[in-house]
């Protein structure tokens, strides 16, 4: 790790450089001017000057003053780096009882009214004419009452959507003031601190993921329940599904029901042109979903 | 020393300070400790308050309810799916009580019939199905096993029974195709139903020589179809369709 004095060093080279190239035009004033040296007039000085003026305040700012004074922050026996979470959706298993979209709201203190979803259910139904009928009434947490009978149906099917959490996330791109960020043990979060509320993250996101708090006046979005995370539990939308649709954990070990979920099943992602790299992984997925 | 150079040093120092102070003021603190953010967001936000306790944590006081439920049909579904978040409860058990849902509308959450589940879930028609009986007079939640084998495939294979009753096959038992051991019942996912294995099967009925009904429709077993077996073209339960 290259040091603050390195840095400090290098940024005083340009002054060097600027004092050096003022010498020859004292010369000239004096009249006395060593054959082969280039003539600086006043006007290059001083675009040398101002370009030093400029980089050195620039390198300085690199060092910043809590970079000296050593700390770390962090929850206590929890290795965020030894981490790197994956959730698994099995679209086979999924009975659309909206358990999952209740416990959410509980446990996350999301708004009950509708349009506030961190997941939520969608009811697909393809109809023999081609037809996709999605609908899902205020995210599925009552229930789906009443099967749509409009056209005859060929197929239809529940699926579960949340944040993606993806790798390369528009969300995190766009944000202006950096409020929005990957966590290194691969989770997507909001610093609700430090969120202006412009909202372009709810824009970009191609998942539809984000909301926009109404009291909070910030963008909101699914954490995979980081709080459990760092205790051991799973989300809260894992610990409650009834059938086992939803199964979470880490994308890299072997052992996990994760890495379990994603060898013994054919693994699709939302959008995959999208290269987001979402890091939840549907089982079953049929292709009309999107 | 010519006399623009302490000049110019001066004003460098200027820059210099004011740009250490107003990066100083204007970035918060732990700004950039691990990445592009405040790494303090992510302890704040680590440091929530959780609403559910997860079943481990009820496993501790209720062991032999647990253990009861492990071993049944709900063995997936965790305590505080019926039971709410207990989180508080696990902290103050004697003040904070949790709900046991005994009304006869929450069990369908999971099992009324709706064509969108996965077939094989158990689901059945909540106004047909014992009306007005509560579930838990059959049914213990924590071992959820009928207390005597249901009479009707349709008791799980809701989707499956629901259209062979408006097909040709309506009047055929499931059993006429699928010979099931009385275990599959009680145990459905070890001991599994049979089904037929060649389109000679369905030629009991269907083939010209086939001695049935007479407005049975007919075919040539050996020429019709060729190489395929039946159910690859006719879906059995809802033959219209083929």
């Amino acid at each position: 790790m290259a040091g603050p004095a390195d840095r400090v060093e290098a940024c005083l080279q340009p002054t060097d450089e600027v004092l050096a190239g003022a010498r020859p035009s004292d010369e000239v004033k004096a009249g006395v001017r060593p054959p082969g040296e280039r003539e600086v007039d006043r006007r290059e000085f001083l675009e040398q000057a101002l370009k030093a003026g400029l980089g050195v305040p620039i390198l300085l700012g690199v060092i910043r003053i809590q970079d000296l004074v050593a700390g770390d922050a962090g929850q206590e026996g929890y290795e965020p780096g030894e981490h790197y979470y994956g959730m698994g959706v099995d679209v086979g298993r999924c009975i659309g009882c909206g358990m999952c979209a209740q416990a959410c709201k509980t446990e996350n203190d999301v708004p009950l009214e509708p349009h506030y979803f961190n997941t939520w259910i969608e009811r697909y139904v393809i109809q023999t004419d081609g037809a996709v009928v999605v609908d899902s009434p205020n995210g599925g947490m009552d229930g789906f009452p009443g099967a749509q009978s409009e056209g005859e149906i060929q197929r239809t099917f529940f699926v579960p959507k949340l944040c993606n959490h993806c790798e390369d996330a528009p969300c995190v791109q766009v944000c202006p003031v950096g409020a929005t960020f990957t966590t290194e043990d691969g989770v997507v979060l909001v610093d609700e601190e430090y969120c202006i509320g412009c909202s372009y993250c709810i824009q970009a996101c191609p998942y539809g993921a984000r909301w926009f708090h109404p009291e909070k006046h910030v963008a909101a979005k699914c954490t995979f329940c980081y709080h459990r995370l760092v205790e051991g539990l799973v989300p809260a939308c894992v610990e409650v599904c009834p059938t086992g649709a939803r199964v979470f954990g880490e994308v890299e070990h072997r052992a996990t029901p994760l890495a379990r979920f994603m060898r013994l099943n054919e693994i699709q992602v939302l959008k995959p042109h999208l290269n987001t790299k979402p890091r939840v992984y549907y089982a079953n997925l049929d292709g009309e979903v999107r | 020393m010519p006399q623009q150079v302490p000049r110019l040093a001066v004003l460098f120092a200027v820059l210099v300070v004011g740009f250490v102070v107003a990066r100083e003021s204007l970035v918060p603190d732990t700004f950039g400790d691990v990445g592009h953010y405040r790494a303090a967001a992510v302890t704040s936000i680590a440091a929530r308050e959780k609403s559910y306790a997860g079943h481990r944590e009820c496993a501790d006081c209720h062991d032999e309810i647990a253990e009861q439920r492990l071993a049944s049909h709900h063995s997936g579904v965790a305590c505080e799916v019926c039971h709410g978040p207990g989180a508080a409860h696990s902290e103050y058990p004697d003040e904070v009580e949790l709900p046991a849902p005994r009304e006869r509308g929450f069990c369908p959450l999971c099992h009324r019939y709706d064509p969108s589940r996965p077939t094989g879930f158990p689901q059945i028609e909540p106004v047909a199905h014992n009306p007005l009986e509560p579930c838990m007079s059959c049914h213990d939640p924590h071992a959820p096993e009928p207390p005597e084998v249901p009479e009707e495939c349709g008791a799980c294979h809701g989707q499956i029974s629901r259209l062979k009753t408006v097909s040709h096959h309506v009047t055929l038992d499931c059993t006429t195709c699928h010979a099931t051991e009385e275990q599959h019942k009680i145990t459905p996912r070890l001991v599994r139903p049979g089904k037929p294995v060649d389109r000679g099967f369905c030629g009991t009925c269907h083939d010209e020589d086939a001695d049935s009904q007479a407005d049975i429709p007919r075919i040539d077993l050996a020429t019709h179809g060729e190489d395929y077996q039946c159910w690859q073209c006719h879906y059995p339960h809802y033959p219209e369709t083929g």
